[in-house]
């Protein structure tokens, strides 16, 4: 019994919870012990709390709290290392905040554990959430559990291998411009990134503000659902949490979708997309078609912009957001500078990985005197024409079917030399990014050398409920993935 | 747009994002940027003249709340993670 527990959902371990089958001491040992087991090949965490979700899980077995009246009591989750916990060492993948201890908690660590949630460990990342493989971390990179020699995806790579290898009942990412669908598609879990402004960033270690947004990384749909309902609503402390109900999540799951329009945009299934994700997902088309949705196919014209427009406004709004880094009030500052401005430069050229100071360089040069407007200011114009296409979209559709990424993860090193190649992997995610809209990507299919492929499914603005109503749908139909190889 | 990033430009860059990049560094940057910016100018086929800049991702105008005091990040705290400090204020190199 102890042995399958890290195997299950969180719905699932709420079920044994509460016939008093295990103990929540039991699920966390279960968890860590598959930590220890695995940890070393996959590198997924950079930080485990052992004796901290030890202590927490006391509380529920002693009867101190109790388990039946929040939604996430005794569930153990992981969360990516971008997130603040107050005391606890918040790295963000980065040598510059390897040893920073923030003074505060996230809004949405502090929400998870009302809801009685336990975080058991830090994930590994990309620096800053810079990347699509999690090969840019200072804490090394970390292996996909499907095949070590793959990348995980990024940024959130840490996060979505420990869902997939069964290291915690749920996870906790960001996403920028795919940074939670990606790395879910490529280990095949479940991955959400929510409405821009449903979620509070406060505590989330900025790296694009206009585009960030948190969002669970999980075993099914519907533990997408539970978390997100835990974490989304307005938040004083982040003006850009929008005061808006939040409704409940879980309810419309099963809802059929007979009835529905769903979209296929013809721009997402162009040549150059591997030709295994393209009956993967045109399989799992035929699946929603054969539950009564409509299939309509519709255009998105401005798609293959998404790219450009993202890799200026990103950085730009990323070199803003690095100045911070100057190794005054916290994180790492060079020992040896002859004054204030050498202090600077030394501590951030030290500090900072090659990946991250390439989208400082393009940032500051794109901001820079002269070039704002062919650069800044072009792209967030492009960015209105995707964000209308989408808006246009809806009108024709319910919801959006399209892949998660143009490939299934590619090797460890196959793209590190080349930041370009990286960039054009995110074909896919940026434009829902770019428009703010909710996405979510489900497991569809597996490659012929045993990689998970991933389908996304995308909402207009506010709605994860149908996004996650399909996506359920979808997955309840969809054959399983096979058993994930042994580690 | 279609100029190319000199060396010199990408030194200018890099004083103002306050990096030092050894030689090695600049040169690998400016091959790097440039070949950024060249696939940026895929933006330059789109008209764009006429259409606003999206500059928010919410539908959020102003957020305004109380103008009420409230406790702020108490001192130790602040300074605790300091690289240098001397109980009060943040200790840095000598500025000029």
């Amino acid at each position: 019994m102890i042995a399958a527990i890290p195997t299950l959902s969180i719905g699932g371990i709420r079920k044994l919870l509460l016939a008093g089958e295990v103990s929540v001491t039991e699920v966390v040992r279960s968890l860590l012990e598959r930590i220890e087991a695995l940890n070393p090949k996959l590198n997924a965490f950079i930080t485990v709390l052992a004796e901290s979700a030890l202590a927490d899980a006391k509380h529920f077995d002693t009867g101190e709290r109790n388990l039946s009246t929040s939604p996430l009591a005794g569930i153990p989750l992981a969360v990516k290392d971008v997130l603040c916990i107050q005391g606890v060492r918040t790295t963000c993948g980065s040598k510059i905040l390897e040893n920073y201890r923030p003074p505060f908690d996230a809004t949405v660590i502090a929400r998870l554990r009302q809801a009685g949630a336990m975080v058991l460990g830090k994930t590994n990342m990309d620096e800053f959430a810079m990347g699509s493989s999690t090969e840019n971390s200072a804490f090394g990179p970390v292996h996909n559990p499907w095949h070590l020699d793959h990348v995980p995806g990024g940024s959130s790579g840490g996060s979505a291998a420990a869902v997939a290898a069964d290291l915690c009942a749920g996870a906790l990412g960001s996403d920028t411009g795919g940074s939670i669908r990606q790395p879910a598609a490529f280990c095949g879990v479940v991955g959400l990134k929510p409405t821009y402004g449903r979620v509070s960033r406060f505590g989330l270690v900025a790296f694009a503000s206009s585009l960030d947004q948190i969002g669970p990384i999980t075993k099914t749909v519907e533990d997408a659902a539970l978390l997100l309902q835990a974490i989304a609503g307005h938040d004083p402390a982040d003006s850009t949490a929008v005061d808006r109900a939040v409704p409940n999540y879980t309810e419309v799951l099963n809802r059929p979708i007979a009835g529905l329009k769903l979209g296929l945009p013809k721009e997402y299934l162009i040549e150059g997309i591997d030709p295994e994700v393209r009956r993967a997902v045109m399989d799992a088309v035929q699946t929603g078609r054969e539950l009564g949705a409509e299939i309509v196919e519709i255009s998105l014209p401005h798609t293959e912009y998404g790219i450009a427009a993202y890799y200026i406004i990103a950085p730009a709004e990323a070199s803003s957001n690095l100045a911070r880094y100057d190794g005054v009030k916290y994180g790492y500052r060079h020992p040896e500078a002859a004054d204030l401005l050498e202090m600077y430069q030394r501590t951030r050229s030290v500090g900072f990985g090659a990946e991250v100071k390439r989208r400082i360089m393009l940032g500051t040069y794109s901001l820079s005197a002269g070039y704002y407007d062919a650069y800044y200011k072009k792209a967030s114009q492009v960015r209105s024409l995707i964000r209308d296409d989408f808006l246009h979209a809806f009108r024709r559709c319910d919801a959006i079917l399209a892949p998660a990424a143009p490939h299934p993860a590619f090797k460890i090193g196959e793209k590190a030399a080349d930041p370009l190649q990286m960039y054009l992997s995110d074909v896919f995610t940026l434009p829902a990014s770019l428009a703010g809209i909710p996405g979510i990507s489900i497991p569809c299919g597996i490659s012929s050398n045993g990689l998970p492929i991933g389908l996304q499914v995308l909402g207009p603005h506010f709605g994860e409920p149908i996004v996650l109503r399909v996506a359920h749908q979808l997955e309840q139909a969809l054959p399983p993935l096979p058993p994930k190889p042994l580690h | 747009m279609a100029n190319q990033l000199s060396l010199e430009e990408v030194q200018h860059v890099a004083r103002l994002a306050r990096l030092e990049l050894a030689e090695a560094e600049q040169r690998q940057m400016t091959e790097q940027l440039n070949a950024i910016l060249g696939y940026m100018e895929k933006l330059n086929e789109l008209d764009t003249g006429a259409i606003e800049p999206m500059t928010h991702a919410a539908p959020i105008t102003n957020v305004f709340r109380e103008d009420r005091r409230q406790p702020s990040l108490a001192r130790e705290l602040a300074l605790a993670n300091a690289p240098d400090s001397d109980g009060a204020n943040f200790v840095v190199p000598k500025v000029i």
